[in-house]
């Protein structure tokens, strides 16, 4: 498998504070990784260099070889990544369809198009995305009105849209029922499997990582102590140490 | 050289009331987030409440005592103001704020002239400073070289009490993270009540002070507030050390402008803001403003469509009653249906950027009044066709769009709403100055329309098609693709940039479509008035069609037309009487507090109501 996504150094401060400090890993084509942590540990930070949100204070991101650091966003998703935040940003003020619809208008780049009606356009397509994350029969409801864990699956559909070939998504579960966020993740993990697509998430909940990521990452106070197979991470004894009382978790999590 | 040190001092006396002035906004802005628009108000209250004291108290200590009352009075009233207005609506978007200081102004105004009259008045001397030092050879007023040794002291003494009180503290924690004070266990409504005053008081202050020098009339509310939105804008909104370097810098090129340049001061500040803002888009001291992860507050809106069946029949209904009216209308109905019409394009290219785009400019009119003056300055000097100088209308006001939102777009908020409006002043001020060419404030007149549209009947017609024109097609853009991406970009930025929507280029876009629609109203006006006027593009123009938009709804597609109509009928029988100022002013006061969602938006939620309650008696 050859690499999509590196990371090399990659530093973040904050007036002196280190959020990231200097951290190296790679994500392969086709795979499924977790960048886990504890709260404030640097995730989002690292996540937001890596899709140009954030500039790195240093070290460099190379998408399949190009380096794409300090790029804005836009271009990153051009290029092919998707990405889903911790903090849903959908646009309150559209329909759950057209919310879709606008990202694959995008895509199509008719962005400066002036003529046509908006919600015209794609509509099938858009639909279709929607199927994807069963929230079809929500299509035509305002976007405002969406249960929290909706809203995540509809972040979901928009960051397929452009068909990516790397997908970065943030806590996409935080603030659903245990059940539906195994549901997701298999969803996720379906698509990776079936288009060859990789991703990279975060995850506070140790039974959706452990069930799912092919390789974790661990970080914590922004330093990388863990990059592995879920076993290797979980005899980690430094992983151990920084999940203090967690390790109940890890086992319940490796026994089933 | 020794006149230059003279000037050089001249410039440093005039700082003194700038300062207090724009250190009283950015202490406001700094801790409320409230953009005090009626703070130019507070300054004049100042010096009529100065004067006035002024003639009551005898001798040097009744003049210093003048005017330390004075401060303490605009505070109270400054106080009053916060807490029967503006703490209703600290939550509200902007544009709320914007609009209910506006109201206050028009208030202030002609309470003013019911207790002072419309005579301009002199300041008194300060007595003991009546005659000139010389510094070297030169001339220098001895109350100037008192109020240079004073603007250092009121530096000194608001850092103080900034940095080393208690009530400092809680500014500073406010200005920062405004939740933390709640945590503090403050009374925040007492603090910004507080603050408010104290902001208030020291605009009062700056009116007083420089009686000696100038005096008290009625315009000097619009007259100080460009300058002092320079000042803050230049410093650093939220910046005491901002506002003093950049009170100084303006003051004393001013004072340069006017010996050298005496053609051009205005223009000469605003070109200074200009070059700093490329350089330092948040001011000299300015910090960056964190965007919260969410672009607008207020209540979430329901999907926007265009109108249904019946929607449609009632606006071809309208429309057809507009074409028809000649036929049975008087001629002035006729006049009042092309100024509601004009007014009603301006106030729609503006809904567009703000309601769509969520760019709230506050300088709307350099458009509306660019595309006027560039149609009048055509046909003015150049003889050229109408038809042509019309076309140059909204050319010009798109190019004129183009140049100001490069720099603006840049920012967002309140940043931009300050910038956009001190372009615009910028833009009054070439109107205004550049006599040679505008004729400054004479206008320029006879400018009629080609002989085809000369009349009543046929420039009815001519309005009402391009106007009604450059309605639909801006409300056609918001259903387009395009007006989905302004949209995208006001709702989360950050979600937009994170789909390939290139923001701000949206924004720009946005920008000098609307910018041309201002200018296509302006070329519309100006043929039809025959003449135009600086008037057209000052900030009380800008302010109009703010409040139409406001008044109609901004979450509203229609917000803009309604609006439209009902100020301008509205004004049309309110200026007949003598206190108009005051009734609209309460009445937008009233509105802002009552009716939030506008005329508009309250409307849909009534009749949602009734047609809720329908169904349940139907049941
Ligand atoms: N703009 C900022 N200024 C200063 N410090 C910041 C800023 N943004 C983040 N930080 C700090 O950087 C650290 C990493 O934050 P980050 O949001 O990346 O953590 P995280 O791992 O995503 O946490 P969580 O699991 O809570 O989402 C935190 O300590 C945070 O306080
Ligand atoms: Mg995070």
């Amino acid at each position: 498998m050859t690499e999509i996504l590196r990371a090399e150094s990659l530093r973040k401060s904050y007036d002196g504070f280190l959020a990231v400090d200097g951290i190296s890993f790679s994500v392969r084509e086709g795979e499924l990784k977790a960048l886990i942590g504890p709260n404030g540990a640097g995730k989002s930070t690292c996540f937001n260099m890596l899709t140009g949100q954030l500039k790195p204070t240093a070290g460099e991101v190379y998408l399949r070889g190009a380096r794409i650091t300090g790029r804005p966003p836009r271009e990153i998703w051009r290029m092919g990544v998707g990405r889903t935040f911790q903090i849903t940003g959908t646009y309150r003020s559209m329909s759950v369809i057209e919310n879709v619809q606008m990202a694959l208008i995008s895509h199509h780049r008719r962005l400066f198009s002036f003529g046509p009606r908006a919600w015209k356009l794609y509509r099938g397509e858009a639909l279709e995305f929607l199927r994807t994350v069963s929230l079809e029969d929500q299509a035509d409801r305002p976007c405002s009105v969406l249960a929290y864990g909706d809203l995540k699956r509809l972040e979901l559909a928009i960051a397929l849209c452009h068909r990516p070939r790397l997908l970065l998504m943030d806590e996409p579960t935080a603030g659903m029922a245990p059940s539906a966020r195994i549901e997701l993740m298999q969803l996720v993990a379906d698509i990776v499997r079936d288009q060859g697509l990789s991703v990279l998430f975060t995850e506070h909940d140790m039974d959706v990582v452990f069930a799912h990521a092919h390789h974790i990452m661990v970080l914590n106070r922004g330093a990388l102590i863990a990059d592995g197979s879920a076993d290797e991470v979980r005899r980690d004894p430094r992983v151990q140490e920084v999940y203090l009382g967690g390790g109940t978790l890890f086992k319940e999590a490796g026994d089933a | 050289m020794a006149f230059y040190i003279a000037l050089f001092l001249t410039g440093l006396a005039n700082a003194a009331a700038l300062f207090l002035v724009a250190s009283g906004l950015s202490l406001i802005f700094g801790v409320t987030r409230i953009v005090n628009f009626a703070h130019g108000s507070f300054y004049m209250l100042g010096a009529f409440i100065g004067v006035t004291l002024m003639q009551v108290l005898p001798g040097a200590v009744g003049f210093w005592g003048a005017i330390a009352l004075t401060g303490l009075a605009v505070g109270l009233i400054g106080a009053l103001v916060e807490i029967v207005v503006l703490r209703r609506i600290y939550r509200a978007p902007e544009l709320f704020q914007l609009v209910a200081t506006f109201g206050v102004i028009l208030v202030i105004q002609d309470l003013a002239l019911m207790i002072w009259g419309a005579e301009d008045r002199l300041g008194p001397r300060a007595p003991g400073l009546r005659g000139v030092w010389r510094i070297f050879g030169e001339p220098v007023p001895k109350y100037d070289i008192a109020l240079i040794a004073i603007t250092p002291v009121i530096l000194l003494a608001l850092w103080y009490l900034i940095t080393r009180t208690r009530l400092g503290i809680l500014v500073r924690a406010a200005t920062q993270d405004r939740e933390m004070v709640g945590a503090l266990g403050v009374n925040q409504a007492w603090l910004f009540t507080g603050v408010f005053g104290l902001g208030s008081a020291l605009a009062g202050w700056g009116g007083a002070l420089q009686l000696p020098k100038g005096g008290a009339d009625l315009l000097m509310d619009f007259n100080i507030i460009g300058a002092v939105f320079v000042v803050v804008v230049i410093g650093g909104m939220g910046s005491l050390p901002g506002a003093f370097i950049a009170a100084v810098l303006i003051s004393v090129l001013n004072a340069f402008g006017v010996a050298f340049l005496p053609q051009s001061t205005l223009v000469l500040m605003f070109v200074v803001m200009a070059a700093v803002l490329i350089v330092r888009p948040y001011g000299l001291l300015g910090r960056e403003e964190v965007a919260g992860e969410h672009g607008q507050v207020g209540a979430p809106e329901t999907p926007i469509r265009p109108y249904g069946p019946r929607g449609m029949a009632l606006t071809t209904l309208l429309l057809a009653l507009l074409a028809a009216l000649p036929g049975f209308a008087e001629p002035f109905v006729l006049t009042l249906v092309i100024d509601i019409v004009v007014f009603a394009l301006f106030a729609a290219s503006l809904h567009f950027i703000l309601g769509t785009g969520g760019m709230v400019s506050f300088g709307h009119a350099a458009f509306f009044g660019g595309g006027a003056y560039a149609a009048a300055l055509l046909v003015f000097h150049t003889e050229t066709p109408m038809e042509l100088a019309f076309l140059f209308a909204p050319l010009a006001a798109g190019l004129l769009a183009l140049a100001i939102g490069w720099f603006c777009i840049r920012l967002s908020g309140v940043y931009f709403a300050m910038l956009t409006l001190a372009f615009s002043q910028l833009v009054w001020s070439l109107a205004f100055q550049w006599r040679s060419v505008t004729r400054g404030d004479d206008g320029l007149i006879n400018i009629w329309p080609a002989d085809w549209l000369n009349g009543p009947l046929p420039y009815y017609y001519f309005t009402l098609i391009l106007g009604v024109g450059g309605i639909l097609t801006l409300r056609h853009i918001i259903h387009s693709p395009f007006g989905y991406a302004l949209r995208a970009g006001r709702d989360s930025p950050r979600q937009a940039e994170a789909m390939g929507i290139d923001v701000r280029r949206v924004q720009l876009v946005a920008f000098v479509l609307a910018g041309m629609m201002a200018g296509l109203a302006g070329g519309l006006f100006v043929f039809s008035k025959g003449s135009v006027f600086p008037t057209e593009l000052e900030i009380a123009k800008s302010f109009d069609a703010l409040i139409v938009v406001f008044l109609g709804g901004v979450k509203t597609l229609a917000g803009g037309v309604v609006g439209a109509s009902f100020l301008t009928s509205v004004e049309h029988w309110l200026t007949r009487l003598e206190y108009w100022r005051l009734l609209l002013g309460l009445v937008i006061i009233a509105l802002v507090i009552l009716m939030p969602e506008g005329i508009v938006g309250t409307l849909r939620r009534l009749a949602l109501r009734l047609r809720r309650s329908d169904e349940e008696v139907s049941r």
